[in-house]
């Protein structure tokens, strides 16, 4: 619990940890050198960027030269998306099926983070691609049938994500692959894992796709990082010019407090994970089960065996997730609902869409993401304050 | 010091003085709203204020409650004033209630209003309902017009103090339901007051220009231009409304409106023409001369009262009047009859027709600041 308040927003972000807050501190103060240079300060910062770089890359299970450092998951979803498609149209233009047989296809899941459906949108519109989207099933999943019917070998890039973000659904990523590789092997595939690192085995996981992106500050690491991995000889595009950093791949000069950082993030998570995993989890049910037991009308999302720790996402019959959240701030309580836009709104979610929800239901889902901070108290507070908010908004 | 008179500021508090009140400030992101919300803070202090923006719109738009550089202001002068900010996306009732009725009134050669129908649905329904949800006790908003409680116990909704900006005719749907739960801090003032008031302040929407024409219409797109990307406009004839003589082509039919007088050209008689009628199955705006263009009379439906019921004497004799048929249209003398679920409102002197989907205000003859109720134009 953060002071009188019980933070339920991890999913959104996440306070630092304080492995990676120490980590930094000598980045914030004397070691301030540009790693691009050939003197002392710049070597020092070199190390740091390395051994970070190291660090991602063997947690992710890729060597260090198959990482690219980015601003965050957004970057690394774009880099992913149009930098995966320039790629894989550039060094296989011989086998292009779709010469003379339509445009190029990108693909993605309904249900991805706008981070990638806005990438692809970007690339379509930029490319003349054609774009398709897979609709999920019932319990928050990519539909399986639907991506096969869909991939076909003008595919040429295909994005499914790791771990949903507002449901916590664990997608198939395997199926996914096999799939894709089947059907449209000349395609590229992309899982956006940013949900999955704090309660997954992301480098077991995600071992089939060839492009993976991460993002610091939603595992305990600074905002402003992120990395895209980089598998089975991928290669990406650079989207940003400049002075050729990350091997090509990302110009600009690193962020090096934010590297170490988020590497010694992703290190602590990664050791921690199997207990963390397992007390969240503990806390996710009893929120769960206590809240079902308080309140009539609760239909949890998704099946919880296919659903990560942290996330638990409820509609609540009857009740605008817009007005809980407000509701539930004044009584100490952080909740999202559905994904906030850049005003701040909250906009309808694609995500209970893609499930087929209709509106009305998608405006009832409120989202309860847990994580390390995550405490007994948090989940004491939530069962007794929630449920009268549910039953005053309901009369 | 201020210049202006807070101390007639606001009535609604003083009628509330013994209540810990919150309220809920409708902010758009403009200069009324600001110093309303700060107006408030002044009365009732930053826990009892919270401030609100509606994203109503999802389309791109110059202004109005829609953009993200509106949100930006309305949450900077929140901050500022050190008071809660929430966005609530009403953007699918928007939709439905507003934008909808726009286009398919203009489709079927209606001229609707959509501030009327935005306050009707949006701002005094939907975020009233959301207020009373999250335990506020009233909306307030930066309208200039103003409320009073009568001594029975009865709400008035009057004009503004600054008649240029009395904004009393898109608020005459209110009844005593929302009233009850409205307070319009600014309405005392005048605009330059409120300006000089935000000034003062120091708040950053103090030179923000006031909202023009519709929000959610951008103006290089223009009316055309986003109707015609909505629905089919067509092509049709000018017709004399005398003789029937074809009088040449229009653009689309479902852009003009009826009273309009620009575009229609010139009589035989070499007097302007006026739109009297516009029928969009036929495809035919008929015009006439100017005498032609004037009415007796108009009747209304969706008919509503500030008393929640009509004034006595509505359906045997009918009710003297003052009809306001515009947002700054001068007030003329009317009596207005029940006639079937809707209201005839005769004038004493013809007046320019008014186009089918507008709303005619009435207001009190004997206090002239005072609003009866309102109809929309059959």
């Amino acid at each position: 619990m953060t002071g009188s308040r019980a933070y339920f927003d991890h999913a959104a972000t996440s306070p630092l940890r304080p492995e990676a807050f120490e980590a930094m501190l000598p980045f914030w103060t004397g070691e301030f050198g540009n790693p691009s240079g050939a003197h002392v300060e710049s070597r020092r910062a070199r190390i740091a960027l390395d051994d970070a770089r190291d660090q991602v890359a063997e947690l992710l299970g890729v060597g260090p030269g198959d990482i690219v450092l980015t601003s965050g998951g957004t970057e690394a979803d774009d880099l992913a998306v149009q930098g995966g498609w320039e790629a894989v149209l550039a060094t296989d233009p011989a086998t292009d099926p779709g010469a003379g047989a339509g445009p190029p296809v990108v693909l993605c899941a309904a249900m991805e983070h706008h981070a990638v459906l806005e990438a692809c949108a970007a690339l379509a519109r930029r490319t003349g691609a054609e774009l398709r989207h897979i609709a999920s099933d019932a319990d928050g999943r990519v539909d399986l049938d639907a991506l096969a019917d869909a991939c076909d070998p003008g595919v040429r890039l295909v994005s499914v994500m790791t771990v949903n973000n507002e449901l916590g659904t664990i997608q198939p990523i395997d199926a996914v692959a096999e799939v894709v590789a089947r059907r449209s092997p000349g395609a590229v595939f992309h899982t956006d894992a940013v949900q999955a690192v704090p309660w997954l085995d992301v480098a077991a996981l995600t071992a089939t796709a060839h492009l993976v992106s991460i993002s610091g500050h939603k595992f305990g690491g600074p905002k402003g990082t992120g990395a895209l991995a980089l598998r089975h000889g991928a290669t990406v595009r650079p989207r940003i010019a400049g002075g050729g950093q990350e091997r090509g791949r990302r110009s600009g000069t690193p962020n090096v407090a934010g590297a170490v950082g988020m590497a010694a993030a992703l290190a602590a998570t990664v050791s921690e994970r199997d207990a963390t995993v397992a007390r969240v989890a503990g806390l996710r049910d009893r929120l769960a089960d206590g809240l079902a037991a308080r309140v009539a009308g609760l239909v949890e999302s998704g099946d919880r065996a296919d659903r990560v720790a942290g996330i638990l996402h409820l509609r609540v019959a009857g009740v605008e997730a817009e007005a809980m959240v407000v509701l539930l701030d004044e009584a100490g309580i952080a909740v999202s609902a559905g994904a906030a836009c850049s005003s701040g709104a909250v906009e309808p979610s694609h995500v209970l869409a893609s499930m087929g929800l209709d509106p009305e239901t998608s405006r009832s889902g409120i989202r309860f993401s847990l994580g390390v901070a995550t405490t007994e108290d948090d989940v004491d507070r939530a069962l007794e304050q929630v449920p009268p908010v549910v039953e005053r908004l309901r009369n | 010091m201020s210049t202006v008179p807070w101390s007639r500021f606001p009535r609604w508090s003083n009628a509330c003085e013994t209540r810990n009140v919150r309220v809920l400030v409708a902010m758009s992101g403009g200069v009324d709203s600001s110093v309303a919300a700060s107006l408030l803070v002044d009365r009732l202090g930053t826990e009892q204020v919270v401030g609100a923006t509606l994203k109503l719109w999802g389309g791109e738009s110059d202004s109005g409650c829609c953009s993200v550089a509106d949100v930006d202001d309305a949450r900077r002068v929140a901050d500022q004033l050190g008071i809660v900010h929430h966005v609530f996306n009403f953007a699918e009732d928007f939709e439905t209630h507003v934008v909808e009725p726009y286009v398919s009134g203009h489709a079927a050669g209606r001229t609707p209003n959509p501030c009327i129908e935005c306050n009707r649905h949006l701002k005094f329904d939907r975020l009233l309902d959301r207020a009373t949800a999250l335990g506020f006790d009233a909306v307030a908003t930066g309208h200039h017009a103003r409320s009073e409680q009568a001594p029975d116990g009865r709400w008035r909704l009057l004009r503004g103090a600054d008649p240029a900006k009395d904004q009393s005719y898109v608020l005459a749907m209110l009844g005593q339901h929302q009233l009850a739960r409205s307070v319009f801090p600014v309405g005392d003032g005048t605009k330059d007051e409120v300006r000089a008031e935000a000034a003062r302040r120091g708040l950053r929407t103090a030179a923000k220009p006031d909202s023009q024409d519709v929000c959610f219409i951008r103006s290089d797109v223009g009316r055309a231009g986003f109707l015609g990307d909505r629905v089919p406009l067509h092509p049709g004839r000018l017709v004399d409304d005398a003789t029937g003589a074809d009088l040449g082509p229009v653009d689309a039919v479902e852009l003009v409106t009826v009273g309009q007088r620009r575009g229609m050209g010139h009589g035989t008689d070499g007097r302007r023409r006026f739109v009297t009628a516009v029928d969009v199955p036929t495809r035919r705006v008929r015009v006439g001369p100017p005498e032609a263009a004037l009415a007796g009379g108009v009747d209304l439906h969706t008919v509503t009262w500030v008393d929640d019921a009509p004034p006595v004497g509505l359906a045997a004799d009918g009710v003297v009047a003052l009809a306001q048929c515009s947002a700054h249209g001068r007030p003329v003398a009317c009596t207005a009859r029940t006639d079937g679920d809707g209201m005839t409102v005769s004038f004493d002197v013809p007046q320019r027709r008014i186009a089918p989907g507008q709303t005619v205000a009435l207001y009190d003859t004997n206090h002239p600041d005072r609003v009866l109720g309102s109809g929309v134009v059959r």
